[in-house]
């Protein structure tokens, strides 16, 4: 066969992940399947009151348990700084959040004192024999509430319950709702969630006084982050503390954040002189890992008779709970700028109030403030469609930003990158056949059935970004190393955890260098090992991070052209397929031996060193903006109020797909947590600030016997923002998902005047609307 | 997790269990509810006396027109037995709709009647087979019929040290339909309300109709009210909506954040009138 095929690129096809071996057959190792010698466990005695002066405390019957060493309390880590906060506002209120509750403290599972024991059973039991004596304040755990007058102050030197108002405004609104045809109002709720991670929090920390050396391995998905703020809270040199993110068992943003346990144990460590775990049990992730969401929403939408929306007015009330967790203030400011969704308005105003609660903190959790304000979005729109009579379809399609209008200015101060929003709408209405199903549904409702259809057009904001525009630096870094054999380690800066970069990063890697898949190893997760990284999370990993690798791989290939020089003896060469090739003589070199060239270093190229490594980081000029379609059909058990999804369609433009089994696992995945806020989902606090649905008996997350069938497709709009083409995908399902399930509902229940109903929609809330008629 | 330091004894025979909890041991059968309990260290038993290396407490048995079910057979054997499928197959179906399969692989009969969870589907289809439970103690056996077994809310007639050894429901003949209809609760997987129904017909009229009810109230119960109604009519339509409309009558509903008592009591009812008509339908 003498026919030369171009190798296939292995981007672009479904390659399996290679992260998953390991982890269907239980060898992957997470943080509580580390032991050291010698090794403490910890446990922490946590508040069950959510407002409480701590009057006295007393650990001695700890102390004397047998197996106990020692007993920590808010008196001993008085001086050890504050749990950080990287979001800064005008005017925040920033609570000063102790390791461990001083007098008082603000909400169930508030720590207050830390057990070392010889092994977790002891340590569990003998902080239940700490002597707590607390005199038991009133506590708020509702936003609305807390800012109502004479609500109990969650923290006494700020009576008003105010963390921060934050107010954005852009083009004419008030002149724009004088000139309204028409105006729609509605109060708008994005629960309280539970992120739940399949993998608790959990914490190594190992201190080795001799070397003054720290090393942390804890379940996070920014180990560099960690790494620099633990080490700023204790006062110590990060480059004497190294953090490890090991197999990390989920996060959905909720291990962003840098928490109290994690300092805490460094600090433990360094006291005791030896290492020491704790590991969250689940009731400790559902009370003290950050929830998401907690929106109260207020909205108001001006429009022509003809569809067009001219103006939008937002009231967000953020519940914040106590304390403010990393990103906690920053999350609502995402809602306000993606507000204006896929629509051209230029009117847009928005008030944010951070309301302090005596609750968790919420924070980034799978959208991060986008689905709250695409749920409030496109409910708008659905409810101006029937305020008017259109077919939401149809003002969706009127108010779209046009292809020929990208990159687009948004009121909010984006630029969307690209776009051409009405193409996965028209898609997803094929795919369900859209007309045809509005007959179907005439006809369901003359025999007395609830047959709905609900679509949302969602943007996100992804690839978190542009240095300027974050709190803690938007790049990424990557590192390609060639090893001797020509075999390739890349390390990147990106802490992935289930999105699948270790393959789709080889995937990269092997195509520009034109080696195999399995030449290529990426390493991640620990700052000893790679350069320093911002981390996964905001939808970034590959946009950002991917984007670093290809840079480095580029410069890479400089080098290795300039060993293909000097071996050739020929300025006229071609690195391609993994083989540098003189144009002249035909003669060539291979990948492995140009590798081995520069190790041995017999001839160093002029301008060149020996060794084959580059390294880059990479500044996003701006954000990526995926978009998409979802459409839902859904069927209501009038008796029961049940709602069954008969099918979900869900078509998302993330540009470029490198690996498209990825790609639909993280859809599905995302799918399955919006499906699960809209039908199932919420954390409940009752009046004392008792969190009600605190188990997993309580708190019903999506499991795969109650997810739909999920039609997925995708149209292609590849980001100019990135050489890869490529926007981020992590998020899109959750972001889609939510409005288009509560938009279907709705729509089966249109008839009896229903406009709008709360998340979640249970059985019990539809039953009532069915058995009253309807709504207002 | 991490419960409270306790003993643990496996016990080889039902005679040396026995005395385990004589001296203050708790039985331990599947663990799929104690275990949970302890885990929140709700429950903080000192000794657990683990019943599942007891030999001949896990079988399904056919005597005398009846089925005797060994305390320890868990609800997976229950729901999978040919035996109980043509022998008393509501007993089957209502297995089946417990939990997940991980929970149906450990969890027991015997520790499920025990443990009186007023959500539990089991307690819905014993009360309409009218099943008896046979405890044993340090003085003897005795056969406790469901309906008074069941005193309250984790409650049980079981005296201390009492054990439960079996479960005997009844093997019905020809014309017998049956039918457990449920309401899960997301979460969990309990039941907002099951409905368990048992219904004969004898010729033209229904001559026997049993209507078990689980997650309405305090404890599974009878709903004696729908059986009157229905005993001795054909059964129509309108006569088993209005039946099943009785079957909440004079029950005290529980409310919850998952359905306060007027949903439940509504869904009470419909699923009544479901189940109701389907095993109609079986009895045909
Ligand atoms: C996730 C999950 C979902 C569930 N969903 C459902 C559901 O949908 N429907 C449902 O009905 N149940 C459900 N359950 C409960 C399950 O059916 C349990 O198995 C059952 O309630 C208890 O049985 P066990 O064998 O596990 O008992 P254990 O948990 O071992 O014991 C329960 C109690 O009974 C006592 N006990 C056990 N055996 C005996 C005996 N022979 N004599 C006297 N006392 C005894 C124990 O001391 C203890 O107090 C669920 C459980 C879980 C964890």
């Amino acid at each position: 066969m003498a026919t030369i095929t171009k190798p296939e690129t292995l981007l672009g096809k479904r390659i399996r992940r290679r992260e998953d071996p390991r982890l269907i057959t239980g060898t992957a190792t997470y943080v509580d399947d580390i032991k050291m010698p010698g090794m403490y466990y910890a446990a922490i005695l946590r508040s069950p009151h959510a407002a409480a002066n701590i009057r006295s405390l007393n650990v001695q019957p700890a102390l004397a348990r047998k197996g106990v060493l020692t007993v920590f309390t808010g008196k001993d880590t008085e001086h050890a700084g504050s749990v950080p906060c990287g979001a800064a506002l005008p005017g925040l209120r920033v609570p000063h959040h102790h390791l461990l509750a001083l007098d008082r403290v603000y909400f169930v599972g508030h720590p207050l004192a830390v057990v070392v024991a010889t092994d977790r059973y002891i340590a569990r039991d003998a902080a239940e024999l700490i002597e707590v004596d607390y005199d038991v304040l009133s506590a708020v755990a509702d936003p609305e509430k807390a800012l109502a007058a004479g609500a109990p102050a969650v923290h006494p030197q700020w009576p008003d319950n105010t963390a921060f108002t934050f107010h954005q405004e852009g083009g004419e609104v008030d002149k724009a709702f004088a000139e309204a045809d028409v105006i729609v109002k509605q109060r708008i709720t994005s629960q309280r969630l539970i992120p739940m991670a399949m993998e608790t929090r959990g914490v190594v920390a190992d201190w080795r006084a001799a070397e003054r050396a720290l090393t942390l391995y804890t379940s996070t998905q920014a180990p560099h982050l960690v790494r620099t703020l633990v080490a700023q809270v204790l006062g110590l040199e990060d480059n004497r503390l190294r953090v490890v993110a090991p197999e990390v068992g989920g996060g959905f943003g909720s291990k962003i954040d840098t928490y109290a346990e994690e300092i805490l144990m460094a600090f433990v460590a360094m006291k005791i002189r030896k290492p020491v775990k704790w590991i969250g049990s689940r009731r400790e992730d559902f009370l003290c890992t950050i929830h998401g969401r907690g929106h109260v929403d207020y909205y108001e939408l001006a429009a022509r008779r003809d569809g067009e929306i001219t103006a939008i007015k937002l009231k967000i009330i953020q519940d914040l709970g106590a304390f403010l967790s990393l990103l906690t203030p920053a999350i609502p400011t995402l809602s306000v700028l993606m507000m204006p969704g896929l629509y051209r308005t230029k009117n847009i105003r928005a008030d944010v109030v951070g309301a302090f609660t005596n609750c968790m903190a919420t924070d980034a959790y799978r959208g991060a403030g986008r689905p709250e304000a695409t749920h409030g979005i496109e409910r708008m729109v659905d409810i101006l469609a029937a305020e008017l009579k259109m077919d939401p379809a149809e003002v969706r399609l009127k108010n779209f930003i046009h292809n020929e209008e990208f990159p687009f200015p948004t009121a909010t101060g984006l630029v969307y990158d690209s776009g051409d929003y009405a193409a996965p709408l028209r898609k997803a209405m094929d795919m369900v056949d859209y007309g045809k199903f509005r007959q179907e549904q005439a006809r369901a409702r003359q025999e007395g059935k609830l047959l709905g259809i609900g679509m949302s057009t969602y943007g996100e904001i992804c690839a978190f970004g542009p240095s300027p525009a974050t709190p803690a630096g938007g790049w990424e870094s990557s590192q390609v190393k060639v090893e001797p054999s020509g075999k390739v380690t890349v390390a990147t800066g990106i802490s992935p955890h289930g999105q699948g970069e270790e393959t789709t990063f080889a995937q990269i890697t092997a195509d520009e260098l034109g080696i195999g898949l399995d030449d290529v190893i990426v390493v991640h997760g620990d700052t000893s090992l790679v350069p320093y990284g911002i981390g996964t999370f905001g939808s970034r990993s590959t946009a950002v991070g991917g984007t670093a690798l290809y840079f480095a791989l580029q410069e890479l290939k400089t080098k290795l052209k300039k060993w293909g020089v000097t071996l050739l003896e020929s300025e006229d060469v071609t690195l391609a397929d993994g083989r540098c090739t003189c144009n002249k003589s035909g003669k060539s070199v291979s990948f492995q031996e140009i590798a081995f060239a520069a190790y041995r270093a017999m001839k160093v190229p002029a301008g060149a060193e020996p060794g084959l490594v580059s390294t880059y980081f990479w500044e996003p000029p701006n954000f990526t903006f995926p978009f998409g379609a979802h459409i839902v059909v859904t069927e209501i058990d009038r008796d029961t109020g049940e709602v069954f999804i008969r099918r979900y369609v869900a078509i998302d433009d993330c540009g470029k797909i490198l690996n498209p089994l990825i790609v639909d696992g993280q859809v599905h995945g995302g799918v399955a947590q919006g499906i699960g806020q809209a039908l199932w989902e919420q954390a409940v606090y009752d009046d004392n600030g008792q969190l009600i649905t605190g188990e997993l008996m309580d708190y019903a997350v999506a499991k795969a016997p109650m997810m739909p069938w999920i039609e997925s497709g995708h149209t292609v709009t590849p980001s100019p923002v990135n050489p890869l083409g490529v926007k981020g995908v992590g998020e899109a399902g959750t972001i889609g998902a939510s409005p288009a399930v509560v938009n279907s509902v709705v729509d089966a229940l249109s008839h009896l005047g229903v406009r709008h109903i709360d998340m979640p929609l249970t059985p019990e809330k539809i039953w009532n609307l069915v058995s009253a008629g309807g709504g207002k | 997790m991490i419960p409270q330091e306790f003993e643990y004894s496996a016990p080889k025979s039902l005679d040396e269990a026995i005395t385990l909890l004589g001296r203050g041991a708790k039985p331990l059968a599947g663990g799929m509810s104690l275990i949970p309990m302890m885990k929140l260290r709700l429950a903080v038993p000192d000794h657990l006396a683990d019943l599942g290396r007891i030999k001949d407490l896990s079988y399904i048995r056919e005597h005398s027109g009846s089925l005797l079910i060994g305390a320890t057979t868990t609800h997976y054997a229950v729901e999978s037995s040919a035996l109980v499928r043509s022998k008393c197959p509501l007993l089957a179906e209502t297995a089946a709709n417990i939990g997940d399969v991980q929970v149906r692989n450990r969890g027991t009969i015997g520790g499920s009647v025990a443990h009186a969870d007023p959500s539990a589907d089991y307690p819905a289809a014993l009360q309409a087979l009218e099943a008896q439970i046979v405890a044993r103690g340090s003085k003897g056996e005795r056969a406790i019929p469901i309906d008074s077994f069941l005193a309250d809310t984790f409650t049980t007639a079981l005296e201390p040290g009492e054990i439960i050894r079996e479960v005997i429901v009844p093997i019905d003949g020809a014309g017998v339909g049956v039918c457990y209809q449920k309401v899960a609760q997301k979460a969990s997987g309990f039941a907002v309300v099951g409905i368990a129904v048992r219904i004969q017909r004898g010729g033209e009229k229904l001559s026997m109709v049993r209507v078990g009810v689980t997650g309405l109230s305090n404890r599974a119960y009878r709903a004696t009210h729908t059986e009157r109604a229905l005993e001795g009519r054909t059964g129509t339509p309108a006569e088993i909506e209005a039946a099943a409309n009785l079957v909440a009558q004079g029950v005290d509903a529980n409310s919850d954040i998952h359905a306060s008592a007027p949903y439940r009591t509504h869904l009470a009812k419909i699923h009544a009138a479901r189940a109701l008509a389907k095993a109609l339908a079986r009895a045909e």
